[in-house]
Formats: C-alpha cells, structure tokens, sequence
C-alpha cells in the first residue's frame, strides 16, 4: 500500500421531514393520531382527492413551523404561498403533493452543533410545510405470484415539515450531532414528537467528496432509507469511504440515488428512471397565500421556551459540570424536573444545584431508564423529592437510607417523612442505641477485631460494615468508624 | 409554438395516458395551438405589475385545529375499484 491517497473534504447537507404534532390533519379535519387505527379509517373527501373538495390550511400547523423557523435562527417569509408538486406515484390521492415551492414560510437559518469541543454553525436553507403522503404496503397474489400494492390514506394529508440544511457538515459524527440537536429542539418547542424510530422524523443526506481546497463540489449522491441515528452516522462512512475509493482508482462518482441496507451495512444504486424530476410545480389554487406580519411573529416567539443551548449554559453558571449541564437539558421535561426540584429544596443555591443533579442524573435517571418512561411520568414529583433530599442533607437520614426511601416511594406513593417515621428510620446517631450495636458487632467478630488489633487497619472497614447492617443504613459510616476505634482501644 | 413529437410523449408519460404515433400528430398541433392562444397574454405589459399567487384578494385564510368525524370505512371504500381487509387495492407500483 504505496499509493499516495489524495486527501477528500467530505460534504454533507441533511434533508429532514418531520410529522408536526397537531390534533387535526394540514388541510382536512381527520384527526391526525392515527396511530393505531385500522387502515383508511382518518379518510374524508379532501385527504381521498374527492373531485370539488376545497382544502383549509391548519392554522396550528403553521404556527408551529413559524415557531421551528424562529428557533432556528430563520427569516420568516413575509409573503408565503403554497404549490402542488404533481408526480404520478400513488401515494397522495389527487395525483398531486401540496407543498411550497419559491416561497417558503421560513429560509437562511442556522443550528449550532458542537463536535469534539468544537462548535459550528450549520446553516438552515429554508423550512417548508408540506402534507405527508399515504403508506403503500407491497403484496404478493398467492394464487397468481403477482406483485400489487395496498394503499392506507390515513397518514395521507397530516402536516410534514422539510427542513434542509446547507451543505456544511464535514464528518459522519458532525451529521448525527446536527440531527440530534435537531430533534432536540423541535421536541423543546413541542411542535413534533420527532421520534426517527416512529418514523415521524425521516432523514435524507447529501453527500460529496472534493479534493482538498479543490473550489468546486464533486457529484453528490442521495442517500435515502435511514431509519435511526445510527444508520445516518453508519450510511455516511459507508458512502465517504465508497466515494474515496472509487476516486482514488480513477473513476467517476454518479450522481445517483443509493438506498442504505441495514443488514448488509451498505449503500446500494435505486435504479430510478434517467428522466429528470418533472413537478410542474405552480401556485396552489385553492389556496390563498399567507402573510406573516411582525404582530404575529412576535405572538409565537413569546411562546418558545427558553431552549437547550440557552438553558446549557445557565446550567453552567449554576456550577454545575459540562456533563451534568448537557445531560440534564437533553429534554425540556428532565430540566423542567431538575429545576423544580433544586428551587423546592431549601439550601443555599450551589448546593441545591448539585443536589438536585446528582438525584435526577442519578435515582431519577436510573427509573426513567428501567421503565422506559419519561421522566414527567414519574410517581414521585420534584416538591416530594425536594423533601426527601432534604431529609439527608439535614442529617435526618442517611445517604444510603435516602436511597432506600426513594424506592419505597416510587412503589407506595407515599411522602418521604411518613416512610421514615413509619418504617423507623431515622439517622441513629451517636449515644447508647449505636454504642451498644458497636459493641455487640465487636463481640461477634473476633477475627476481625484480632486482625485490628495485630495492625490491620483495613479490618475496621469490615466492621463498619457490619454496624452498617446491623442498623440497617441508619449509621452514619463516618461516626460508626470512630466509635469503633474509640471502643477498640 | 410549435411542440415536437418527443414533447408530446414527455408530457403524455408524465399524465400517464398511452399515446399513439397517430395520436402524438394529431395532440402536437392541438396542444401547440394552444399555447399560441396563451402566447397572446405575453402580449400584455407587465412593467411595473406583482406578479400574483391567486387571483383573489385573500390571505391567510386558515382553520382552528380541531378534528372532526372521518367518512365511514365504507364510503372510504365504495369507490374503490378493489379494497382488501380496509385496504385500497391497486396494482403494483414500484418505489
Ligand atoms: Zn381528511
């Protein structure tokens, strides 16, 4: 391996579409929780293409995109209209995709990611709305052994949002990092679910390789058929590595559509038709366009929530580690618990940040992650744990009993300072309860207590151990340790 | 504007209408004299004009996001050629 390989910047533009959470579809009223239903059950005239049906745009639909668009650091269009894409692949009933051509509601954006302690702007071409299409299944006739197509319009017509980066990410990890802080805010802002595995977050990528400081982009291909995070970060390194070396051996990219395979790992050719893309794209008849004045636009930016990167870094300044501060803003529900629970607690600030981290990173996270569940889901709310953590910090408890106790309220529902007056227990401190239970745990162990005795200092540990069964948690170590030298002699 | 016959079969692909050789003669010089007819409109001076989205004077004419009823599974299907276990029945289409 002589070969002096030529050094590749690789260049990656993500397009994403998410499924915006509304209750009733983009341009009908079906409900658009159709999850679960039966097929073609959240159809009427407008989503089935009925011929003189009159579409009415989703006035929720749009301001959530307004309030993605902001959040992204876009231009909102002043004067926005839509188009229809008309494709005769039948997974829209008209024949035709409402969506936005010239005009998009937002454009010129951008979302910060940070790799590897770098950060970098990713710039936001535009945000457009659009409707989703129907699901096709593909079938095979028993009898005949001929291939047909069942067509579900349920999610036909619920709102879909295309949000297309520039091209400006360099590395498979920068990729994931954009996607990651993507859904992060779209969820902050709760305008979609943004969930990759449901499928209402899809992503599509661009992807180019050029010689280094060469001026130009190489041919791009498409890469489509990504269905989690890791496939995005897998099918890019595929495809960067593919790219180079056909490179390196002389040959040409094609400019082509590949499809990842998530059981081979690889990127394969979509044969599609050489043709290209014909939409005919022209203005949306039936409906008028839309103008956003300044009135508007203020109304929805006083309804977006303080969002991650902001929140960050007040975590930050709250003393809290890059780590805690990250992982505690990673959803808006486990910083709105972590913040409830330090500004319930009542100690001075620094140390209710930290306490409050260390229970909702730890406890907390630990029961968001057994069950499966969120952590707004959780039985015990931030004012109760406030209590309990309370409850250590004062001495009333110990930190292995307040362990315990949280259990016990996750199972019972019941409040901290009733399980540990109920259930008895409270901090044994000092006097003669402990000193007795020393005692006893010295007469028990001679063995120990010889090893002690004949210089072994680790010994006491094992001792302290056994007081700390014996009271079950309810010792504090520290206090048990010098009691057992004092009665050692 | 006179269309060839490759554009003719461009456009009769994209409608998805089977098209014969006769066929093609006969639509070229229809679909052509229609947009000589349409050509007069280039006639008009814009200078100066908007160009417009819709021909009437609305905007923002939008809905509350509130469901209602979908049409029975029947109705759904009533006009369907072929339905299967809920769902519509078509021939095979190829991603
Ligand atoms: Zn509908």
């Amino acid at each position: 391996m002589t070969a002096v390989a030529t050094a590749y910047e690789t260049i990656i533009g993500l397009e994403v579409h998410t499924q915006l959470t509304t209750r009733s579809k983009m341009f009908c009223a079906c409900s658009a929780d159709y999850s679960g239903a039966g097929p073609n059950t959240h159809v009427c005239p407008v989503c089935l293409g009925l011929p003189g049906v009159l579409p009415v745009i989703n006035e929720r639909a749009i301001e959530s995109i307004v309030m993605t668009g902001l959040a992204l650091n876009c231009q909102i269009a002043p004067f926005s209209k839509f188009d229809r894409k008309n494709y005769p692949y039948p997974d829209l009933m008209k024949g035709y995709q409402i969506s936005q051509y010239d005009l998009p509601v937002c454009h010129d954006g951008w979302l910060e990611i940070t790799v590897g302690g770098e950060h970098k702007r990713v710039g936001i071409t535009r945000v457009h709305m659009e409707e989703d299409t129907a699901r096709l299944l593909h079938r095979v006739d028993a009898s005949t052994g001929e291939g047909y197509t069942l067509v579900d319009v349920n999610r036909s017509g619920t709102p879909l949002m295309e949000i297309v980066s520039e091209p400006d990410m360099r590395t498979p990890a920068e990729a994931r990092e954009y996607l990651v802080r993507l859904r992060q805010i779209l969820r902050y802002i709760g305008v979609s679910r943004a969930n990759m595995e449901e499928g209402n977050f899809r992503c599509d990528a661009n992807v180019s390789l050029r010689p280094v400081d060469a001026p130009e982009y190489g041919a791009k291909v498409e890469i489509k058929n990504m269905n989690s995070f890791r496939a995005v970060h897998d099918a890019l390194a595929f495809e960067v590595e593919r790219q180079a070396r056909l490179l390196n051996a002389g040959e040409r990219i094609v400019q082509e559509t590949r499809g990842w395979v998530d059981e081979s790992q690889e990127t394969v050719s979509q044969r599609t038709k050489e043709e290209a893309s014909d939409y005919r794209y022209f203005p949306e008849p039936d409906l008028p366009p839309m103008r956003f004045n300044e009135a508007y636009l203020e109304r929805i930016r006083e309804r977006i929530p303080e969002l991650p990167e902001a929140r960050y870094r007040r975590f930050l300044e709250l003393g809290l580690s890059d780590y805690e501060a990250s992982t505690l803003t990673e959803s808006r529900d486990r910083a709105d618990y972590y913040e409830a629970v330090m500004h319930a607690l009542n100690v001075d600030r620094q140390r209710a940040a930290k306490l409050a981290a260390n229970w909702t990173l730890g406890s907390v996270a630990e029961w968001a992650n057994a069950t499966g569940n969120d952590v707004a889901s959780i039985p015990v709310s931030a004012e109760r744990l406030a209590e309990l953590i309370q409850l250590a910090e004062d001495g009333t408890i110990t930190g292995t009993v307040a362990k315990q106790v949280f259990d016990t309220m996750l199972e019972s529902g019941r409040g901290a300072r009733d399980i540990v007056e109920a259930d008895g227990l409270a901090q044994v401190s000092g006097g003669d309860e402990l000193t007795e239970i020393v005692r006893k745990v010295i007469s028990e162990n001679e063995k120990a207590v010889g090893d002690y005795r004949a210089g072994k200092e680790s010994a006491v540990k094992f001792l302290v151990g056994q007081v700390m069964k014996a009271t079950r948690g309810r010792a504090n170590p520290q206090v048990v340790q010098e009691l057992l030298v004092e009665e050692l002699g | 504007m006179s269309l060839s016959k490759e554009q003719v079969h461009h456009i009769a692909r994209l409608a998805r209408i089977a098209v014969s050789d006769d066929d093609v003669e006969q639509f070229a010089g229809q679909l052509s004299s229609l947009l000589d007819h349409f050509s007069t409109l280039s006639a008009v001076d814009t200078e100066g004009v908007e160009p417009t989205a819709h021909p009437l004077p609305l905007g923002n004419v939008m809905r509350a996001d509130e469901p209602a009823p979908s049409l029975p599974l029947e109705e759904v299907l009533a006009n369907a050629p072929e339905h299967e276990d809920g769902y519509l029945r078509v021939r095979a289409v190829l991603e």
